[in-house]
């Protein structure tokens, strides 16, 4: 059977954020909170950021989800730790066109979260793989208003 | 079982998929169109194609009497006394705002109460939530037995001097649930309540009679029944649509316009202002006569045995769930389930990638979903061209996904 596409989709480092989920809880201290749902699918996200000096400090999800959406939650919150708003904001953008199947700037630092291109190719689990990002730039929008 | 030449009938089932024969288990969203559907809408527009109601010349006339005959094919099928209380809609989400907004604006008020169940589809909430919401009256739930299905009593205990509409599917698109909307009718009447059936997913499957439902609404979507996308039907009772205002005004529609004032045409034309669905009807009508052909108590029956196998050879996977009534003749044909340690969206891709289409996630279904206590389900829903292979090659997938994901 169609193994071996599935393994375009479903690269080992995915499964492993997946099953081992990196920043999983909720942050006692966090000063950004946001929830975030894809109305066509049901995955939800609750996302809680420190943000101090325009500085993610610190960032732990909750949510529900298929395997791409919490894999890409999980390595989500592992760049943006340590990185300022605007860089993360980027970050955010740039993961958006690699989902497009466009090519990124060689210069952002992807690390794990390249394991995520293979989701280009599955035009219905885009949407899983974008949520966190998408409720990430806007809890860092709505923290700079 | 039908006969599998059937499948000949609908051309979209021979092809590959992800490079596997493809297995279609998403009816519930929408069935596939056979042939005979196919070239109605096509020889409509080739030969027929003109607006209806208006035109001297002959295509208009043709136009208008493949428009008005697919009303007389709904009238039949679905035993209405008449073609006046069969009106042509979107689908059925157009027809239950239709009565929410005209019937409900106009008969309900502050404290009255609407009656629903936690197994409604969206379309069968939210119009209701609206009209609650704009006339201060209350939306009650009615509570499910713990298989999923609706127990008469729980029925007539939700009932009130204040409850004024009953809205009920009668075959839940997650649960399979075929829900006894003869009696509930009876009780709805005994207090004076109306009745409304959301028959999207009973029209394609079973023999329906609304003089015997003795129902006073009932909407169905004609893509459902293997017809095309866009077109529906309300069935209402005569006496409530007279006193009905239309919700849409425009051309179509209209008896005379004056400056200031205009009045409506007579039933059903005062509900469809504008150029109405006139291809849609036409194919919808072909539809009907496709699935009277094969006749809809051998559907029925056909997709009880398809369940039944389903349900058996589904139970042999580990950590599969199905919810919904044990009892496979309780359902029609639709089995919703989870397996444990997939997400649904993982499952649907794993089985996509091997040619079985299945529906992954709250199927507009979100109140049931939280009753359930789940944030997502996989779908394998049945129709009449599928077979007990198609069965084994979902059971073959959700093996394979089982191991994929362990």
């Amino acid at each position: 059977m169609g193994n071996e596409k599935l393994d375009q989709l479903y690269r080992s480092v995915i499964m492993d954020h997946y099953k081992t989920p990196r920043n999983k809880g909720v942050l006692e201290s966090s000063n950004v909170t946001i929830d975030m749902n894809n109305p066509t699918c049901g995955d939800v996200i609750h996302l809680t950021l420190q943000v101090e000096n325009d500085i993610v400090k610190d960032a732990k999800f909750e949510g529900e989800g298929c395997s791409i959406s919490m894999a890409s939650a999980s390595m989500m919150t592992q760049l943006i730790k340590g990185k300022n708003t605007e860089d993360a904001v980027n970050a955010a953008h740039a993961f958006s066109d690699m989902m497009l199947g466009k090519d990124i700037d060689d210069s952002m630092d992807f690390g794990d979260i390249e394991a995520l291109t293979g989701v280009a190719k599955f035009p219905a689990r885009i949407k899983c793989a974008t949520l966190p990002w998408k409720a990430m730039e806007k809890g860092i929008a709505s923290d700079s208003e | 079982m039908l006969n599998k030449d059937i499948r000949n009938d609908f051309p979209i089932l021979d092809q590959e998929v992800n490079g596997y024969p493809l297995v279609y288990l998403d009816s519930a969203a929408t069935s596939q169109k056979p042939r005979q559907v196919i070239e109605a809408l096509s020889n409509y527009y080739q030969n027929d194609n003109a607006n209806v109601h208006r035109g001297v010349h002959t295509l208009g006339n043709r136009a208008t009497e493949g428009y008005e005959g697919a009303r007389e094919t709904v009238r039949k099928f679905l035993n209405a006394s008449s073609t006046e209380e069969i009106v042509f809609t979107r689908g059925t989400t157009t027809a239950l705002n239709l009565i929410a907004q005209s019937y409900g604006r106009a008969n309900i008020g502050e404290g009255d109460e609407i009656l629903i169940t936690y197994m409604e589809h969206h379309s069968n909430i939210i119009p209701w939530q609206q009209l609650a919401k704009a006339t201060g009256a209350v939306l009650k739930y009615i509570d499910l037995e713990e298989d999923g299905t609706l127990s008469l009593e729980k029925v007539s205990d939700a009932m009130t001097d204040r409850t004024k509409i009953v809205s009920i599917m009668y075959v839940s698109n997650v649960l399979g649930t075929m829900n006894p909307i003869k009696e509930i009718t009876e009780i709805a009447h005994a207090h004076n309540a109306i009745m409304v059936v959301d028959a999207a997913q009973a029209a394609p499957h079973l023999k329906l009679d609304v003089q015997d439902l003795d129902c006073d609404f009932l909407a169905f979507s004609g893509h459902k029944l293997c017809g095309p996308t866009g077109i529906g039907a309300l069935y209402g009772k005569k006496a409530l649509l007279n006193e009905m205002e239309p919700v849409e005004f425009g051309g179509e529609m209209i008896d005379f316009v004056g400056l200031y004032d205009s009045s409506w045409k007579e039933l059903p034309w005062k509900f469809e202002g504008g150029t109405p669905i006139i291809a849609g009807a036409i194919g919808m009508a072909a539809a009907i006569d496709y699935i009277e052909s094969i006749g809809l108590d051998n559907i029925e029956k056909h997709e009880h045995e398809l369940v039944a196998y389903a349900m058996e050879q589904m139970k042999t996977v580990e950590g599969l769930e199905i919810y919904g009534p044990r009892d496979s003749s309780k359902r029609a044909g639709i089995v919703t389930f989870n397996l444990d340690g997939v997400h649904p969206h993982d499952l649907a891709t794993v089985l996509d990638m091997n040619g079985v289409a299945v529906r992954a996630g709250h199927h507009c279904c979100q109140p049931l979903m939280k009753w359930l206590d789940v944030s997502a389900t996989a779908r394998a829903s049945f129709y009449l061209y599928n077979t007990k292979e198609d069965v084994d090659r979902l059971v073959e997938g959700l093996r394979m996904a089982k191991e994929y994901f362990q």
